[in-house]
């Protein structure tokens, strides 16, 4: 088994934001990240895949397939968005760091074919990132 | 569904690997240049991974104020420009980073209970690094 990992950047606003909860727990709750304006990140996608190396290829996965599942589903979608208002799993979720690892998973892991999706981190700075292994 | 949290701060400290249990000549070639009597510096950069369940009210495994608060009041306030070697931590353990890495593990085990610990990794310098995990292997 061999891990093999792509890193992809793009760049998103968001703000967060819970409509169940008053203008006052929202702002205590999400501090600066309440600003309805919304603010952006540079962020740092890692897609990781494991399998076994193809012994004709030796591949594990084809890296331009996983790069172009990877635009079209990803970069596509998300970068120079605004993520609350344009990418919807974010109309109902607050597009978070752990959210944004778990949405970028599912629309991932059902495109790949060869290899096995392994883990999704996502940075949103340098000091701060999420991992989603698809654990329930 | 169960993600993963880590977020990374720094601190400055000075030490001294020297083992009261091996000769002076043990010690040096132990510890070469770290035997140092008078302590040399770092720059640590300390990671923390938690992991939980994403709140489905806040999108969050746990809030980053509350861990960044714990971090800055139990570890950083406490290891910022000190010399380890004086801190009670190390009074009977040489203040290596793998019992840096324990120590601070400890730590947020025993205060932190707003997520579930997985582990601790530093950096001393770009070129090394150490990883706990409470005894566990580390995920990859």
């Amino acid at each position: 088994m061999v891990y093999l990992t792509r890193k992809a950047e793009f760049s998103a606003s968001h703000y967060y934001h819970n409509p169940e909860l008053s203008g006052e727990e929202n702002r205590r709750l999400f501090g600066k990240c309440n600003n309805p304006n919304g603010h952006g990140h540079n962020y740092t996608l890692e897609v990781t895949v494991r399998g076994n190396v193809d012994p004709r290829s030796g591949f594990v996965v084809d890296l331009k397939q996983l790069k172009d599942v990877l635009n079209r589903e990803v970069l596509e979608a998300m970068d120079h968005r605004f993520l609350n208002k344009e990418v919807p799993e974010f109309f109902t979720r607050i597009p978070t760091t752990e959210n944004l690892a778990i949405a970028i998973w599912q629309r991932l892991a059902p495109k790949l074919k060869q290899a096995q999706l392994h883990r999704v981190r996502v940075y949103e700075t340098p000091d701060l990132f999420a991992d989603f292994y698809g654990e329930a | 569904m169960k993600a993963y949290l880590t977020r990374r701060y720094m601190f400055s400290a000075s030490h001294r690997l020297h083992s009261p249990a091996m000769s002076a000549e043990e010690n040096a070639v132990t510890y070469g240049k770290c035997n140092n009597p008078h302590g040399h510096g770092h720059n640590y950069r300390l990671e923390v991974t938690v992991s939980g369940t994403v709140d489905a009210q806040t999108g969050m495994v746990c809030n980053l104020a509350d861990l960044d608060g714990f971090v800055q009041r139990e570890i950083l306030a406490r290891f910022d420009h000190q010399n380890l070697n004086a801190l009670a931590q190390f009074a009977n353990a040489v203040p290596t980073t793998e019992n840096l890495c324990i120590s601070i593990y400890d730590i947020l085990q025993r205060g932190f209970r707003l997520a579930h610990l997985e582990k601790v990794r530093f950096e001393e310098t770009m070129m090394n690094s150490f990883e706990y995990a409470g005894g566990k292997e580390p995920k990859f």
